[in-house]
């Protein structure tokens, strides 16, 4: 008798908990109804910043097609994480933006849709979009999963009132000039004795950026991250030259403390509040405006003496299309809208990226509203190549990224780094990568 | 152990029955403990048990990003994510046994300070001393806060260009030329014991204190009354008394302390630098920063294996053999 | 302990040095949460150079702060009370019958204690997106997934003082009841567990300090609409500058309901561990 009523008690909370549990489920993920889920990259120094523009857009997708849209602004830190707990779940957006150094490496995991000519075409045909970009969307000779974007390049930032002061006229053009004019820059400015303007800013603890450096530099001493089958080749003589050059900035033409400074914006709030002369970024021009800062030009990025003349990996933003999803068309929709032309020119000059669609280009209202354009364009179309397409790629990334991330750390710790150093930690990546097959 | 009530756990030992009636039947009894304890045993078969063994079985895979998506079929490898983490001329080995030493290092510090901070702290506050009460809660703050608030305190003032720790040293007193750096390179390591030590001593100082709440103080005037000193009664007295406590205490902050992770996490990022990186952090790069899952697993069920067995061989160490379970 | 003059002196400089050491980092956190942003964006600066509340207003805005407050404030709080649920039955199973299995039980509980979390988080996620495809439950991204796994993971521990606890206890106090007919489970319910409180509290405490912190699983099980505080504070720490001051005041607000709750229950807390510590 007592046991059948501890029975029950026992039984009844269990289920009683069981139901509330399930049924408190925080939030309905999967795309019902008309409402397609979008999870947006972060473009802007902040996500509300990136939230006001897309409510604005989207607002005007909703108007046209009558397709609600929920989007989520998503952080860098964890994004890479979080679309692939969509891709092992199988629950995820319908559309969504990912750094387009992703690409291969997710177009592997066939998650997302491909963009075969059918398509292309719903979106507007393949032949609108500026060919770098184009190229860095996907494997060369597959099916791209992702269109571009928004495209990007790096470019340098000089304080011409810097220049004049150290008697500098012109915007460095080679990498060593660009290290000499750094080392001339960098002064005690006020006499007590400590460094207080330096010849650039970096973000030393950034491994994304990192990446992109050893990346860059190495394509300028002719280094491939990957022989032709994939295999990787990361610790060959010209990518220790690249990196050991890059990461000795810091403590000679790079204040020591760069090496904590985690983000992009960080390095450029240095430069913004006259912590150094020069910087090499990406898109600094909205940052620049929220903080009135206008001592500044802009100029192609320097290149090794003797090298290549690769100034920038095309970085940018691609878009695509989960495969889970069940509102395909309505998900094609949104990309269309998206790349089309006057889209492609609102949306870029308020985030500061270039357009991906060739005609964006011929339309004087971007020029207007970014005067960066001619150079940036210019970086892009000519001189500049896409990250490695092979599906190692990202975990490449990383694994160079945070040797960079630990020598430029070495660097601001001990004064400087040796090539040897450099060697010894790309052959460990060269060794990790090997392993992982 | 000594305690207020000696009351052996079981029906072993006779008492005097105020009744008649026998106790109720022990087989309804043993549906009843079932019963009881089945959905804690479905709660820790759902969330420990199952994922670990599922955890033993992703370390035979080659599991990575690439095929995640389909896990349930990713390729035997058999022992080789093993043999890759034992092999101490491989990257990934040597890197281990480093970090795993390192780890060690950093237990037995950060668990000697904690225990020697909270016996004082225990002793002293069981005594007679103005604003016993407030000092009692106000140590147990650290603790008691979200573990990432103290911590990111700490990374703001060992920030090398800002923080207050370098403006002490260098403008303030003018011990050090230079700023250093402490969230990276060598110091790194001081900072993360600092940082622990902070956040994890209030509760060495909680169960001391306990246990130092069941000594009864006519113990001590009896000690004092034969001449023995301050140091003598701690020693022969409170030491033992403890004993249970200590042992206990030592193990669960001990085993705590070798998988820390979130601390690490907090104070330096998903990359933890070298002179500082702990084997849980390790274990998670190599899981969710180079999506290496076969690997990262195959590490944490050596970490588990290794744990297991220092348990067993403190235990064994430690622990009186009783012919009751506990 | 009798106290000389040596014990005085020395016990008077060892709880200072211990209150500074403790009190650094929380003056820092204060002052830092009133300072206007040109404080914290150059060198540390010991005083506030305007005293200002205008952090703790911001920061509500900044990130959606009362979103993550009332996520964290439902799963700690259901994961709180399961765990106190389920130990105080496993543990009045353990201290009051001899059954088969009770050995290991103990054992297997104890052992728990020893895993590494990290070996967890990815099966867990796998398993729990399994059930969802099986059975159709969404643990993933819900609240659910979160309190079952804080719940059990301060389930050992919950079960192992609650065991001592109750083993203090004398049976006699349940067997009167029950000679009047109670049975077992109302034994359990209307004389053990009020004895019990100041034990059933400190678990309760325990429970809920290890879970509002969490931050590994957290990262991994929660979705956008149930983020919790510890992930939620890291985005004041993603923007070009980080918001040092709004961060500590973000971190006082996030602080607060433990250390109110803490305040409140100590005294049971020390009483509760100190009979069921010993075993």
């Amino acid at each position: 008798m007592k046991k059948k009523i501890a029975v029950r008690i026992v039984v009844a909370s269990t289920a009683v908990a069981a139901l509330t549990l399930s049924g408190c489920s925080g939030g309905d993920d999967s795309g019902e109804g008309a409402s397609l889920t979008y999870w947006a990259t972060n473009m802007s120094p902040t996500i509300e910043q990136d939230e006001e523009v897309l409510k604005e857009h989207l607002a005007g997708f909703t108007e046209e097609t009558g397709i609600e849209v929920e989007y989520e602004v998503v952080p860098w830190g964890d994004y890479y994480n979080k679309i692939l707990t969509a891709v092992s779940s199988g629950e995820g957006p319908d559309v969504l933006n990912i750094g387009n150094t992703w690409s291969v490496t997710l177009q592997e995991t066939g998650s997302f849709m491909p963009f075969d000519d059918d398509a292309l075409e719903a979106i507007g045909g393949g032949d609108r979009f500026v060919e770098t970009a184009l190229e860095s969307a996907g494997k060369p000779d597959e099916t791209p999963t992702f269109v571009p974007l928004y495209s990007n390049v790096y470019s340098l930032f000089y304080k011409p009132s810097m220049f004049a002061a150290a008697g500098l006229t012109e915007p460095p053009k080679t990498y060593q000039e660009f290290l000499e004019y750094g080392k001339q820059l960098t002064l005690d400015t006020d006499g007590d004795g400590a460094i207080d303007q330096w010849g650039t800013s970096v973000p030393g603890a950034s491994v994304q950026v990192g990446s992109h450096w050893a990346f860059i530099l190495g394509q300028q001493e002719g280094a491939d991250w990957f022989t032709e089958d994939g295999e990787p080749q990361v610790d060959s003589e010209g990518m220790v030259t690249a990196v050991h050059t890059y990461v000795n900035q810091v403590n000679s033409i790079a204040a020591p403390s760069d090496a904590e400074i985690t983000e992009g914006a960080g390095a450029i709030q240095d430069f913004i509040d006259g912590k150094s002369a020069m910087i090499i970024t990406q898109s600094p021009m909205a940052q620049f405006a929220q903080f009135d800062f206008t001592d500044w030009e802009v100029a192609e990025v320097p290149v090794m003496e003797g090298g290549e003349n690769i100034q920038s990996m095309v970085a940018g933003i691609n878009i695509g299309v989960f495969s889970e999803t069940d509102q395909r068309e309505d998900s094609l929709e949104l990309v269309k809208y998206l790349t089309s032309d006057d889209e492609q020119v609102g949306l870029n000059s308020q985030f500061s990226t270039l357009p991906v669609v060739t005609a964006a280009y011929d339309d004087p209202a971007l020029e207007e509203a970014d005067p960066t354009i001619p150079v940036r364009e210019v970086i892009l179309s000519e001189h500049s190549k896409p990250f490695p397409l092979f599906s190692a790629t990202g975990q490449a990334e990383t694994l160079l990224g945070t040797a960079v991330v630990t020598l430029i750390g070495q660097a601001a710790v001990s004064g400087s780094v040796s090539e040897a150093d450099v060697s010894a930690a790309l052959a460990d990546v060269q060794s990790q990568l090997e392993a992982a097959g | 152990m000594t305690r207020i009530t000696d009351a052996p756990p079981d029906a072993a030992l006779p008492h005097a029955p105020l009744h008649e009636k026998p106790r109720p039947s022990l087989l309804a009894g043993n549906r009843l403990a079932y019963l009881l304890i089945a959905p804690a045993v479905i709660a820790e078969l759902l969330i420990h048990i199952v994922p670990m063994l599922l955890g033993l079985w992703v370390a035979f895979t080659h599991l990575t990003q690439i095929n995640i998506r389909n896990w349930t079929r990713a390729p035997f490898v058999g022992l080789d994510n093993f043999i890759a983490g034992l092999d101490p001329d491989g990257p990934i080995g040597s890197q281990l046994y480093t970090s795993f030493f390192r780890t060690t290092v950093y237990v037995i510090i950060v668990l000697g300070a904690c225990w020697a901070l909270g016996i004082a702290s225990a002793v002293f506050l069981s005594s007679k001393v103005k604003g016993r009460a407030f000092l009692r809660t106000f140590f147990l703050i650290p603790w008691a806060m979200p573990a990432f608030v103290g911590t990111i305190a700490w990374a703001f003032m060992f920030n090398q260009r800002d923080g207050m720790v370098n403006k002490i040293l260098v403008d303030d007193l003018g011990v050090l030329d230079e700023r250093p750096f402490w969230l990276i390179g060598e110091n790194s390591f001081f900072v993360l014991i600092v940082a622990s030590i902070w956040q994890m001593w209030p509760f060495a100082f909680l169960m001391l204190l306990a246990a130092m709440q069941s000594i009864p103080g006519d113990v001590f005037e009896a000690a004092s009354l034969d001449g023995a000193s301050l140091w003598r009664q701690f020693r022969s007295l409170i030491l033992p008394m403890i004993r249970p406590t200590n042992i206990v205490l030592l193990l669960v902050m001990g085993l705590f302390l070798f998988n820390q992770f979130s601390i690490p996490y907090v104070l330096f990022g998903r990359n933890s630098p070298e002179p500082a990186r702990l084997i849980s952090p390790l274990i998670y790069e190599h899981s969710f920063v180079n999506w290496n899952f076969g690997l990262g697993s195959a590490v944490s069920a050596l970490l588990l294996v290794v744990l297991f067995i220092a348990s067993l061989f403190y235990i064994h160490l430690v622990m009186p053999r009783k012919n009751d379970d506990d | 302990m009798i106290e000389t003059r040596g014990f005085i002196w020395l016990r008077r400089v060892v709880l200072t040095v211990i209150a500074v050491f403790v009190a650094v980092p929380l003056y820092v956190i204060v002052t830092t949460a009133v300072k206007p942003l040109e404080d914290v964006r150059g060198v540390f600066t010991w005083w506030p150079s305007t005293i200002t509340v205008e952090p703790f207003v911001d920061i509500w805005g900044t990130v959606p702060l009362l979103e993550y407050f009332r996520n964290s404030l439902i799963v700690t709080t259901l994961a709180t009370a399961g765990s106190v649920v389920l130990a105080v039955l496993a543990a009045y199973a353990v201290s009051r019958f001899r059954f088969r299995g009770r050995r290991s039980f103990s054992l297997v509980v104890l052992s728990t204690q020893m895993f590494p979390g990290i070996l967890f988080l990815l099966p867990l996620f796998l398993i729990f997106v399994q059930i969802q495809r099986t059975i159709g439950i969404q643990l993933n991204g819900s609240y659910a997934g979160l309190v079952i796994t804080y719940m059990t993971f301060t389930l050992p521990v919950s079960i192992w003082m609650l065991t001592g606890y109750f083993q203090a206890i004398p049976h006699e106090l349940e067997e009167a009841a029950m000679i009047d007919g109670t049975g077992r489970m109302g034994a359990l319910l209307r004389v053990l567990v009020p004895v019990a409180k100041p034990g059933i509290i400190a678990v309760a405490v325990y429970c809920f300090i290890n879970s509002w912190g969490e931050v590994l699983f957290a990262s991994v099980l929660t979705s956008n609409q149930t983020r919790t505080l510890p992930i939620g504070l890291q985005a004041y720490a993603s923007s070009n500058v980080v918001l040092w001051n709004e961060l500590m005041a973000a971190s006082i607000v996030v602080s607060l309901p433990v250390l109110i709750g803490f305040v409140a229950v100590q005294r049971h807390l020390v009483a509760g561990l100190a009979a069921g510590a010993v075993k």
